[in-house]
């Protein structure tokens, strides 16, 4: 044999986890955007209702409040079927277990599917802008346009974790129906879907304790769309306030199942 | 029995340490190491340890705690009590794994990724691995590069799961059920590959319920079942677990007569036969022979494998 065999444990230096990270991430991507169902529908999702809802009615109001609040529910759904779904399964199916065999670094799986789900969000940022721009009459400056992409960005830590959580807490074939009981009803409650002040009285209420609903208000206000009387320093505490909070119950959780095994 | 006999006395041998034929430390040791899952003792204070170059088979029933030793050596799982040790260190430690590979039971693997990806993304896990060129001979995956994981047979799968075991070039090797679910033909294909591997020095560790496989590969059987060794030695040792040999035969002589004959163990009827279990199988087929002249289908055979592990894992079950 030209390479000898490795009898001795190596220790790993930078360049050994520059590279583990780099090649995680990259082979994620590919694998979540070859798995056409997932990038047909978390993608396709937003995109055609955009098109049904945002651009056939000529309406450049609903084509400006759909392209923000539909870029949150991209972000949305790319961290709850893309991480939450995709780490459950691999839990599932033992295949996690067997990269937790090699001497692969956790936190390269947790940032490659971490930054997986902001490319596909950002994709479908970019798909929802151009559609916008083009067909829906929206007339946007270039630093809305960054800001929109930013405040979506924003949104990867707190639902990142949010899906990561459920992908532990969730019994392991549960798999994507339960997440859509979770996704649905919350995107719809936040007002991703229609503005909250035309949703019933009790779901208004409801919907200050959820995160989906300060991270589409963000998004919102680069339209001026915001709930009036709310403020946005409010709004952005909230969204950090649940970041920190799903984080650090995410790393409780995966820690706990940790030291039981 | 005179298996359980000479089952605990292997026993004793082997928690004295004294290793069977070995050279050196121990490569991975379980020492004394208990798991519990609830109330389950899925390993009770079992020792193992593996000796630099040797395919050591641990041999036993569904449930008897193969998996669960496996995973407390990966350092996927901690003992309740007792150690698991790899190379003097704790595997959860991820630098004690850059030495170790590993192929475990997946039910599923990504399919949208290519063969050369997944060996590609596993070799980056490691701080020397293997040339791709060379994972993918050894796992004769030639033509198959280009192919997604999804679109292959369940051999095929089985092999990827081989290779990317091989890819940080490990010393130690740990192979769980390797040959499930695969045909005769590219199981004796894997074997081959996984006495090449022992052929370089490395060791491996072979979970397995196939007898057969046992037997073709391993220059040590560990056979185990509630948790426990129940015996351990070379494959003839085990063998010869089971005293005696057996003769069949289809004869006039009446079991009692049979019974009275020196040096006979045991007499069971099977079908229009007789099986004779003795310690003189000479003997008795003289004897046979000279008192019936209609005797056939006469055959007399050491007793495998098979029947020493029926005769440890039967005598284990009262001791539960």
């Amino acid at each position: 044999m030209a390479t000898a065999i490795a009898l001795q444990p190596q220790s790993l230096g930078p360049r050994y986890y520059a590279r583990v990270l780099a090649q995680e991430t990259r082979y994620e991507f590919l694998k979540m955007m070859r798995a056409k169902v997932f990038s047909f529908s978390v993608i396709g999702f937003p995109v055609m209702f955009y098109m049904i809802f945002g651009l056939t009615n000529h309406h450049v109001e609903y084509a400006r409040y759909l392209l923000a609040s539909y870029s949150c529910f991209g972000m949305f759904g790319a961290a709850l079927f893309g991480l939450g779904a995709g780490v459950a399964m691999e839990r599932a199916q033992g295949w996690l277990e067997l990269k937790q065999a090699s001497p692969m670094p956790r936190f390269a799986y947790l940032f490659a599917k971490t930054a997986t789900c902001a490319a596909i969000a950002m994709i479908t940022v970019a798909i929802l802008l151009a559609l916008g721009l083009t067909l829906g009459g929206v007339t946007m400056t270039f630093l809305e346009v960054v800001e929109l992409s930013a405040i979506t960005l924003a949104g990867v830590i707190p639902f990142a974790a949010l899906g990561l959580l459920i992908s532990f807490v969730l019994p392991p074939n549960a798999g994507p129906g339960m997440i859509n009981i979770i996704y649905l009803p919350m995107s719809f409650a936040s007002g991703m879907w229609m503005p909250i002040s035309s949703l019933p009285h009790w779901i208004q209420k409801l919907a200050v304790t959820l995160p989906t609903y300060h991270y589409a208000q963000l998004a919102l206000n680069i339209f001026g769309y915001a709930q009036p009387g709310t403020s946005m320093a409010a709004h952005w505490e909230a969204l950090i306030g649940f970041s920190c909070l799903l984080v650090g119950a995410a790393w409780l959780v995966i820690t706990r199942s940790e030291a039981k095994a | 029995m005179a298996a359980t006999a000479i089952a605990s006395e292997l026993q004793t041998r082997s928690s004295q340490g004294v290793p069977p034929a070995t050279l050196g430390q121990p490569v991975a040791e379980l020492r004394s190491a208990t798991r519990r899952y609830g109330t389950t003792v899925a390993l009770d204070g079992l020792n193992l340890a593996l000796y630099p170059g040797e395919i050591v088979a641990l041999l036993g029933p569904n449930g008897a705690g193969k998996t669960t030793a496996v995973r407390l050596l990966l350092g996927l799982i901690a003992p309740t009590s007792g150690t698991a040790r790899v190379m003097g260190r704790d595997p959860r430690n991820s630098e004690t794994r850059t030495g170790i590979g590993a192929m475990l039971q997946v039910t599923r693997v990504p399919e949208t990724l290519r063969v050369r990806e997944h060996i590609d993304l596993f070799r980056s896990y490691y701080p020397t691995p293997l040339p791709a060129a060379d994972i993918v001979r050894a796992a004769r995956l030639e033509g198959l590069e280009n192919t997604f994981f999804g679109k292959l047979s369940g051999g095929q799968k089985q092999r990827v799961l081989f290779g990317l075991a091989l890819a940080g070039n490990p010393g130690l090797v740990f192979l769980d059920e390797p040959t499930v679910g695969m045909d005769i033909e590219s199981r004796r294909a894997l074997w081959d590959q996984i006495r090449a591997l022992a052929a370089q020095g490395k060791t491996v560790l072979l979970t397995t319920h196939y007898l057969e496989e046992a037997d073709a590969l391993a220059s040590r059987i560990v056979v185990i079942g509630k948790g426990k060794v129940l015996a351990e030695g070379t494959p003839a040792e085990i063998k010869h677990q089971v005293s005696g040999r057996r003769i069949r035969c289809v004869t006039a002589l009446n079991a009692d007569f049979l019974r009275s004959l020196p040096s006979v163990l045991t007499v069971e009827q099977d079908r229009e036969a007789v099986v004779i279990t003795t310690s003189n199988a000479e003997t008795v087929a003289h004897e046979l022979l000279r008192n019936d002249p209609t005797l056939h289908g006469l055959e007399i055979s050491a007793p495998g494998l098979e029947d020493a592990f029926l005769a440890l894992t039967a005598s284990a079950k009262p001791n539960a």
